[in-house]
């Protein structure tokens, strides 16, 4: 499935997209597919309080944001999403690379 | 009368203070400064404690001498900032004040005690910060008596004051145990939550690559979970153990408590600023300086430096009715000290990561950007005189507070 959804959709060499206004759930299940991640309730509360975030502040949010917003643990999300929570939920959830860090 | 009131006499503090007070008419405006600590630190000069080449006297001066006389300083713990009153409530002697403008320079520091297990054992017996001055002194004690092992320098979690001092930690480690002869004896390991050794692309790839020239081991994409002191291990959210005889921790930083207590910070207590005009999103007669701003630039005593010139013309402007300008571009450089009395220097911006090229300075240059050269060293160690006899008075620098693209290879 991964490869038909993400056929027409252009990704950067790290694998973010390269048009976030194209993302739908669709293409959220097929990038989550790729990082051998399947999507269960939990996964789409994080995924959805992350893009309301990056929609008010017009960036990714961070491992802190995430686990302050959601009120998950920084152990669950390490769960949820593997090494690197917050570079990829961004990733899945349509949105840029995590800045964060300066 | 009206009141201007400064929260903090650090590096920005102080330096808003000294120039609001060559702008105000002292007729009309009384200037505060307000800090809970006598002690004004050079913060930069931590990290040449634990390799013994300052002391804690080279860092160490009296807040106020370098604020002006006519500057009313409370030496105060902050109860807490009442936005909404205009008023701040101080603990010593329960007083209140009102004010009319207030500027919010609390800094950042550490907190150990986010990370379990961090200060339950080992802490500043085989776990050592340089952070602070009591942890970098402690450290150096420590030093002269080590026989070597794993030093291990661990970065808890993003945003931290200084992003390149643990590689300069790293790298100044490489030159001390060289020249005491035990180089062979000390395997140097850092480990970052970052995918690379540094949080910009082009200057991590020179920094990584400096790295491996030296023998350091980097482990990248490390999110601590848990120091094990039993085992003597560091353990990462997704199980990853490393190894330590002598850990080197910068704990998560966070911006102080009387933020939190008056509800004004977000999840780290960073007060958020509008990044540009360095007002605060929320108050119209609040501005912030430098680590306590959320803005995203490196938290650094350059920036606040830089933030300075942009928040005093600001501050003047909103006191005289008028627009404030979007000056501030986010500007930082830092020397980034390499070991063998050599260094590198790094100019930034919020657009633009640090180039390689020259570093045109009136007087003083040019300094090489991004590679090693023995004048940046000297620059680094020139400026910590720079600090206390022109930077903290606010003085003319020959720095421009905005990024110039002059010299620089794109």
């Amino acid at each position: 499935m991964a490869v038909s959804v993400l056929a027409n959709v252009s990704l950067n060499e790290e694998g973010f997209l390269t048009d976030p206004s194209v993302w739908n759930e669709e293409i959220a299940k097929a990038l989550a597919e790729q990082e051998g991640i399947e999507l269960t309730e939990k996964h789409w509360q994080v995924i959805r309080w992350c893009r309301e975030a990056a929609a008010k502040t017009g960036a990714s949010p961070t491992l802190r944001q995430i686990t302050t917003g959601t009120g998950l643990s920084t152990k669950e999300l390490f769960e949820l999403f593997p090494k690197g929570p917050a570079k990829k939920v961004a990733k899945i959830a349509g949105l840029s690379k995590p800045e964060g860090c300066i | 009368m009206k009141t201007l009131l400064i929260l903090g006499a650090g590096t920005g503090g102080t330096m808003v203070a000294n120039k609001m007070a060559k702008q105000l008419d002292p007729q009309e405006w009384r200037i505060i400064v307000v800090d809970r600590d006598e002690a004004h630190h050079y913060q930069p000069g931590y990290l040449f404690i634990p390799f013994g080449i300052y002391t804690q006297r080279d860092v160490v001066k009296p807040k106020r001498n370098f604020l002006p006389p006519t500057v009313e300083v409370i030496f105060s713990e902050v109860e807490v900032i009442e936005p909404e009153k205009n008023r701040v409530l101080l603990r010593k002697g329960n007083q209140a004040l009102n004010y009319d403008y207030l500027v919010i320079a609390t800094g950042s520091d550490i907190h150990p005690e986010e990370i379990e297990g961090m200060v339950d054992g080992g802490w500043n017996k085989n776990i050592f910060t340089f952070y602070n001055l009591e942890g970098a002194v402690k450290l150096a004690d420590f030093l002269k008596h080590w026989k070597g092992g794993r030093l291990v320098v661990n970065i808890a979690e993003m945003p931290i004051k200084c992003p390149v001092a643990p590689l300069e930690f790293l790298f100044l480690a490489d030159w001390f145990f060289t020249e005491r002869g035990m180089r062979d004896k000390v395997e140097l390991v850092f480990t970052t939550p970052l995918s690379e050794v540094f949080t910009k692309p082009r200057a991590a790839k020179t920094l990584g690559g400096m790295l491996e020239a030296k023998g350091i081991h980097a482990v990248t994409d490390f999110n601590i979970m848990e120091v094990d002191n039993a085992k003597q291990v560091i353990r990462s959210y997704d199980e990853i153990e490393v190894e330590y005889d002598l850990l080197i921790s910068i704990p998560t930083n966070k911006g102080d408590e009387v933020i939190q207590r008056s509800q004004m910070g977000d999840e780290l207590n960073y007060v958020p600023t509008e990044k540009h005009t360095l007002r605060s999103r929320d108050w119209e007669n609040i501005f912030v300086i430098g680590d306590a701003s959320n803005v995203p630039t490196s938290k650094a005593g350059s920036v606040a430096h830089y933030m300075a010139d942009v928040l005093v013309e600001n501050l003047l402007r909103s006191i005289e009715g008028l627009e404030l300008l979007p000056k501030y571009d986010g500007h930082a450089n830092c020397f980034i000290e390499s070991g063998f009395n050599k260094g590198l220097l790094i100019d930034f911006n919020y657009e633009v990561e640090p180039l390689p090229g020259k570093f045109p300075l009136p007087g003083f240059g040019p300094f090489s950007l991004l590679k090693e050269s023995h004048a940046n060293h000297w620059g680094k160690m020139m400026f910590r005189w720079i600090y206390w006899n022109v930077l903290l008075k606010g003085s003319e620098t020959p720095f421009e507070s905005q990024m110039s693209m002059a010299g620089k290879w794109v």
